[in-house]
């Protein structure tokens, strides 16, 4: 059906904006970076291509909130489980920010409630279920003993931040795309002084100038893994979510890390897999659903040092002399020492006898762990309420009668090719400091632009975070002018594609990105492939880009991404020539450096920047952030003294 | 180059599942559906009608937010048929 766009046609109109602090990003991260600065008097401005008011990963929900160490009932310290994440991945971990979400996620969790958010079980749904507090009516997941993980009424947040940033006068800019960072150079140092967008329904082209800037954009996508037919179930995060601000601070001369680190496919609803959480298993989501064989056997439940569990309770509790037990999105097959209950590995249950197809049969668990995995947990999820808890409901699905198939051999519901990717399990991101500013003065990073980032927790508790430190950055600077070259150039770089006259669809040119970084960047790296590959994406970017003609808006915020995803995969393949050996814990495989694995020498962070055309690689040891609980109270003596107590909330209700 | 050369029009993308089904004669045009999707799936119907037009359906994520916001239940949303995992009687 061909008709005239519905939106008004606003290109070449360009409206001037001045804030204290700009939040680009409007999902999880970004409303709470928000949030934080418009506590603090400042004016912000809010930039989110979607709609905030389900923006981002997390739009309509998510069921458990990981790390909340602070919270009432918790057993552990903030200290214990950050630096248990860390050494979990044998350093390659984000100390800082895994210390602030442990840190001040339950503060986080706290004020969502106060905005109208659901975190505990006020309807006494759960009343005496052994993963509950009767006290506080909080629900846990995962360690029941020591609960630093809960369950949450994850689809009301969304809607809660929205109303609260309009009700503190954030201004928020939705369906606004943000594509450039402005900067300028003083004493030979870059700062930047905003940024740009462009409308994705009108054209109209956006300058906004500030003294602080947040980047809250998410994690690149649609790298490896496209489907032209199913664009948005290429990978698990949202269609627009595909690395735009990883592309703007790489070319604004950004600093990244670990940007080698990507982990064979999990996720691709288009393809191999099925969507996440609408199978039986018994990970993340559905842990510790019972899982059953293809006769109705039951498959056993072992502590770490292989002793069967007898009863549905012990699969929530740490082992014997273990003080506690890591689980969640991006823990899958923890260290001994983290390690919690699990069934057997599925080879050993091959040799066993036990028969494929297995099953999830929550129709063996008590009631309420059932209704809290099928109805609390899926139902709250991202991307359940409705394409599954309520689709499968109407399929006739009933737990308590039914056994959900299980598919592959976890909870990834499938096998992907050593060459289909993702940046998935924690992935490199935006390298900081420990007040999550970058190497750009005056940009502030938060959430999935992360290195090494997780959940929701994370998002929330580094956004909050972020927003204060640029909140007093905006306080020791002015609102400098901005360069109207700059501006200039980059308006015509958005609008170009609306003259092309090439012909190309936008989705040709994401299909040869993927089909090239598979080629050249796949399951094993060596230099030779990967300068071939840089080669192949300058000329996709020189020759190709050019080609792609659009209609309207819609699709020119499409070729926009696809831009950024040549920019992405241009990062990661520099990240991939800078480091020289192949390491396990980075997923990294090199053919052409001798066997070294892991060598003494190459255990740092690797950095990539772009300067003047030219790539320049640093690094910093592993232990550059110091000892995570004093370098933390070094900076934050003002948080902990007054607003961990609650005073901002104690005073707006 | 000035704004009187653009000339912005638009068609559906069809594509070869159909996540969102909207049925016209429950749909009461408030657009809320349009309003709430991310993605821009939906867009404002042409010449006066009510239901909006699922004009880029292979974006969507099957994020489910339209289905939430719709005040009459006049949208489905529905995983393509390859993703409707099995389940049997126990």
């Amino acid at each position: 059906m061909n008709f005239e766009w519905p939106y008004k046609n606003e290109f070449y109109e360009t409206e001037y904006l001045e804030c204290d602090v700009l939040v680009l990003g409007g999902g999880l991260a970004g409303c709470n970076a928000a949030i934080a600065a418009a506590r603090r008097g400042k004016r912000v401005i809010l930039v989110e291509k979607g709609a905030t008011e389900r923006s981002g990963a997390a739009g309509t929900g998510f069921d458990h909130w990981e790390s909340a160490c602070t919270n009432p009932c918790s057993l552990v310290t903030p200290k214990e489980i950050a630096e248990a994440y860390v050494d979990e991945q044998c350093g390659y971990s984000n100390g800082p920010a895994h210390y602030i979400e442990c840190r001040e996620g339950y503060d986080r969790l706290c004020d969502i409630e106060s905005f109208g958010g659901k975190i505990r079980d006020t309807d006494d749904e759960f009343a005496g279920a052994a993963f509950r507090d009767e006290k506080t009516k909080l629900l846990f997941a995962y360690d029941y003993k020591n609960r630093f993980t809960i369950r949450v009424w994850g689809s009301t947040f969304k809607p809660a931040l929205y109303r609260e940033l309009l009700r503190l006068g954030v201004r928020v800019y939705d369906r606004v795309e943000a594509t450039k960072l402005l900067t300028v150079t003083e004493n030979g140092k870059k700062r930047a002084v905003g940024a740009c967008g462009m409308n994705v329904r009108t054209g109209k082209f956006y300058v906004f100038a500030a003294k602080s800037t947040v980047l809250a954009m998410s994690r690149p996508a649609r790298i490896w893994l496209f489907s032209p037919d199913m664009v948005g179930l290429s990978e698990f995060r949202p269609t627009q979510s595909i690395g735009s601000g990883h592309a703007m601070g790489y070319r604004a001369g950004m600093e990244f890390t670990m940007m080698e680190k990507s982990v064979k496919g999990e996720f691709s609803a288009a393809g191999r897999s099925f969507p996440p959480y609408g199978t039986g298993n018994n990970h993340n989501t559905w842990y510790a659903a019972t899982m059953v064989d293809a006769r109705g056997v039951e498959i056993p439940y072992v502590d770490r040092d292989g002793n069967e569990l007898k009863t549905v309770l012990e699969r929530y509790m740490p082992a014997p002399g273990q003080k506690f037990f890591l689980k969640g999105g991006v823990i899958d097959d923890p260290k001994y020492e983290y390690r919690g209950p699990e069934t057997l590995p599925f080879d050993e249950l091959i040799k066993r006898g036990y028969e494929l197809p297995f099953y999830a049969d929550l129709s063996r668990m008590p009631d309420e762990e059932r209704h809290a995995i099928w109805g609390l947990m899926v139902g709250e999820e991202g991307k359940t309420k409705i394409p599954i808890y309520e689709n499968y409901t109407e399929r006739g699905f009933d737990p308590t009668r039914h056994r959900l198939q299980s598919y592959g051999t976890g909870w990834q519901s499938a096998s992907f090719l050593p060459q289909e990717r993702q940046l998935f399990g924690a992935p490199g991101g935006i390298w900081h400091d420990w007040d999550l500013k970058t190497n750009i003065d005056g940009v502030y990073a938060a959430g999935d632009q992360l290195f090494a980032s997780d959940c929701a927790g994370f998002a929330c508790a580094t956004g909050y975070y972020a927003g204060r430190k640029a909140s007093a950055a905006a306080d020791t600077t002015d609102i400098l002018p901005v360069s109207a070259d700059e501006i200039d150039e980059e308006r015509e770089r958005l609008y170009a594609p609306m003259y092309s006259r090439g012909g190309m669809d936008w989705r040709e040119l994401n299909m040869a990105i993927a089909k090239a970084m598979q080629n050249y960047c796949g399951g094993v790296k060596c230099d030779a492939l990967l300068r071939e590959g840089l080669d192949l994406l300058a000329d996709f970017e020189k020759n190709a880009l050019p080609e792609i003609t659009c209609k309207n808006p819609h699709e020119l915020m499409r070729t926009h991404e696809v831009a950024d995803i040549l920019t992405v995969s241009e990062l990661i393949m520099h990240a991939c020539m800078a480091r020289r050996s192949s390491s396990v814990p980075l997923c990294f495989e090199r053919t052409d450096c001798g066997g070294a694995v892991d060598p003494e020498c190459d255990r740092r962070f690797i950095t990539v920047r772009k300067e003047n055309g030219k790539i320049v690689e640093g690094s910093h040891p592993l232990d550059v952030f110091g000892d995570l609980e004093s370098e933390y109270e070094k900076r934050n003596a003002d948080y902990i003294e007054s607003e961990q107590k609650g005073d901002y909330r104690k005073n707006e209700r | 180059m000035n704004d009187k050369m653009i000339n912005l029009t638009a068609e559906t993308v069809p594509c070869h599942t159909r996540p969102i089904i909207i049925d016209a004669e429950k749909c009461v045009g408030c657009l809320r559906c349009v309003n709430v999707c991310q993605v821009d799936v939906l867009l404002p119907p042409p010449n006066g009608e009510k239901a909006p037009v699922a004009a880029y359906p292979g974006e969507c994520w099957y994020c489910g937010a339209c289905v939430m916001a719709c005040g009459t239940g006049a949208i489905k949303l529905r995983h393509p048929l390859m993703n409707r995992a099995r389940f049997v009687e126990r």
